[in-house]
């Protein structure tokens, strides 16, 4: 029988976290906005059919960076589990929370129990009331609800650095772009035009189903008077 | 809380990530079927006697015009000879483009247009697209085909279909038999114990140049008189103020028709039938 070098569990968990993380960190971050309306999802993707913001449910969107075929297979499994639920019981007693812990007890099964870690960091977001709730789970499991706004990939740090700034309660929803716009921009220090954002969100005023994408069109306009006052700016 | 499907392993042989190739991947009745089969009213298959005759007598009538299609259903659910229930709904929204029409035993038939628009919304979120028209349709007719064993015990479902395609821009209708048997109609199409009746009606009735507004009033007719000649089919409840239930689907998606304007049309239709 062929002898296993001995690796201490710290190891073990230690390299699979520095795997997962460095191939989380080779993609695009996404940052989830609140704004007076509900929640806004704006990320980098150069891909028009490939999404990283996704619909769930009636008041539940999806949002991911990493590995794309591992966060579409999770996200199908969320949609899933959903629609199961709401068939069940009622529409109402789908809850981002009960999707959340979902998806943590699968990453978390999966960073200790296979070989190879999920290569994922997620975002779900649930219109509740007035408010927004956002939950955050890393590629082991851990989980958390954030306030108001959180990035997640690569150069999540250096976003919410520059939206801890940013955000105001209460903005509108263009506001909500231009500044997350403006963060991923200041993190990644080059520009990126409004034909690689991908936007989407949650709108409380919509009808039964609140998940909304924008479309470049209207993403262009959104982002205009922030790009004529920064030319302005410049001319000065 | 455990996620459903193939997660980490379903024991497909894929490995963690599942068969990629599984045919009913986007199928919300498949996955019922799957994880939740007591909960999916289609495995239903003892034997035994005839179910008891709880058999809701209806007309559900579908008109195509030339920017959409409207669909129309009656409100009377009965029990042999008793009215069991006078403002049922037997139109739903399936999704934003389509509407279901149901006809049969009132249980069974409801279950399935519940079925049927979560399928279509779970298509939709998983595939990021709608389903074609057609495959709607085929989708609807596969339903009806999983209920035969009910349907041998007397718990009969028989949709109607009407929905517009967007990419198309057409409205189509299409009709169903038991066995689970699709047929597209070109104009008009109705369905339930009623339905011979509302379609002589439509047949004296209808135009291919109809606009919305006399589309909803040749179907509110054909309603009026299947409801004059089928006992199980409900006639405007002037009384109680219940009117039949007319959705228009077109360019602009499903909209329903609100009482007060059918109110308003039907009482048009009594006014021209005075005396007849």
């Amino acid at each position: 029988m062929p002898m296993m070098p001995y690796v201490s569990p710290e190891q073990a968990m230690k390299d699979k976290a520095d795997y997962a993380r460095k191939g989380i960190s080779r993609g695009k971050s996404v940052v989830a906005v609140a704004y007076d309306g509900g929640v806004l999802f704006v990320g980098e993707n150069p891909s028009t059919t490939l999404r990283k913001i996704s619909e769930i449910y009636d008041r539940i969107a999806f949002a991911a960076v990493g590995k794309y075929n591992e966060f579409e297979q999770l996200r199908v499994a969320g949609i899933r589990l959903a629609d199961a639920k709401g068939y069940q019981y009622a529409r109402e007693d789908v809850t981002g929370r009960a999707l959340a812990n979902a998806y943590a007890a699968a990453l978390g099964g999966a960073f200790t129990e296979s070989f190879k870690p999920f290569e994922v960091e997620l975002l779900v977001a649930e219109i509740a009331g007035d408010g927004v709730e956002l939950y955050h789970i890393l590629y082991d499991g851990s989980i958390g609800d954030e306030e108001g706004f959180v990035a997640i990939g690569g150069s999540a740090e250096a976003i919410n650095e520059r939206l801890k700034e940013a955000f105001r309660p209460g903005m509108s929803r263009d506001q909500a772009l231009q500044s997350a716009r403006q963060a991923l921009v200041g993190a990644e220090d080059r520009q990126i035009g409004a034909e690689r954002l991908e936007v989407a969100g949650l709108d409380r005023n919509r009808g039964r189903r609140k998940f909304f994408r924008m479309t470049p069109a209207a993403v262009a306009s959104a982002l205009a008077p922030a790009e004529d006052e920064a030319s302005a700016r410049a001319d000065r | 809380m455990r996620l459903p499907g193939p997660l980490p392993d379903g024991g497909s042989g894929f490995g963690a990530m599942g068969d990629p190739f599984d045919l009913s991947a986007p199928s919300f009745s498949a996955l019922l079927r799957r994880q939740v089969p007591d909960a999916f009213a289609g495995t239903f298959s003892g034997g035994g006697p005839a179910a008891p005759d709880h058999v809701e007598g209806t007309t559900i009538v579908a008109l195509a015009y030339g920017d959409g299609v409207v669909i129309a259903g009656d409100r009377r659910a009965t029990s042999g000879n008793v009215i069991s229930k006078r403002d049922m709904r037997k139109v739903f929204e399936a999704d934003r483009w389509s509407a279901v029409g149901i006809s049969g035993a009132a249980g069974p038939a409801m279950e399935m247009a519940k079925i049927f628009a979560t399928e279509l919304e779970h298509y939709e979120k998983v595939e990021g697209a709608p389903l074609s028209l057609e495959g709607k349709a085929n989708k609807l007719a596969q339903m009806v085909r999983v209920n035969l064993p009910l349907a041998m015990q007397g718990l009969v479902v028989v949709p109607l279909f009407a929905g517009y395609d967007p990419r198309d821009r057409v409205a189509r209708i299409y009709e169903f038999d038991a066995a689970g048997g699709r047929y597209e109609e070109r104009r008009f199409a109705s369905t339930g114990s009623g339905g011979r009746d509302a379609r002589g009606s439509l047949k004296a009735r209808y135009r291919p140049d109809l606009d919305r507004a006399a589309a909803a009033d040749t179907v509110i007719e054909a309603l009026w008189d299947a409801a004059d000649e089928d006992s199980a089919t409900g006639g405007p409840d002037l009384v109680r103020g219940i009117y039949p239930l007319v959705a228009v689907i077109d360019a602009d998606g499903y909209t329903e028709l609100d009482d007060q304007a059918v109110a308003e049309r039907v009482q048009a239709v009594i006014d021209g039938r005075r005396g007849r």
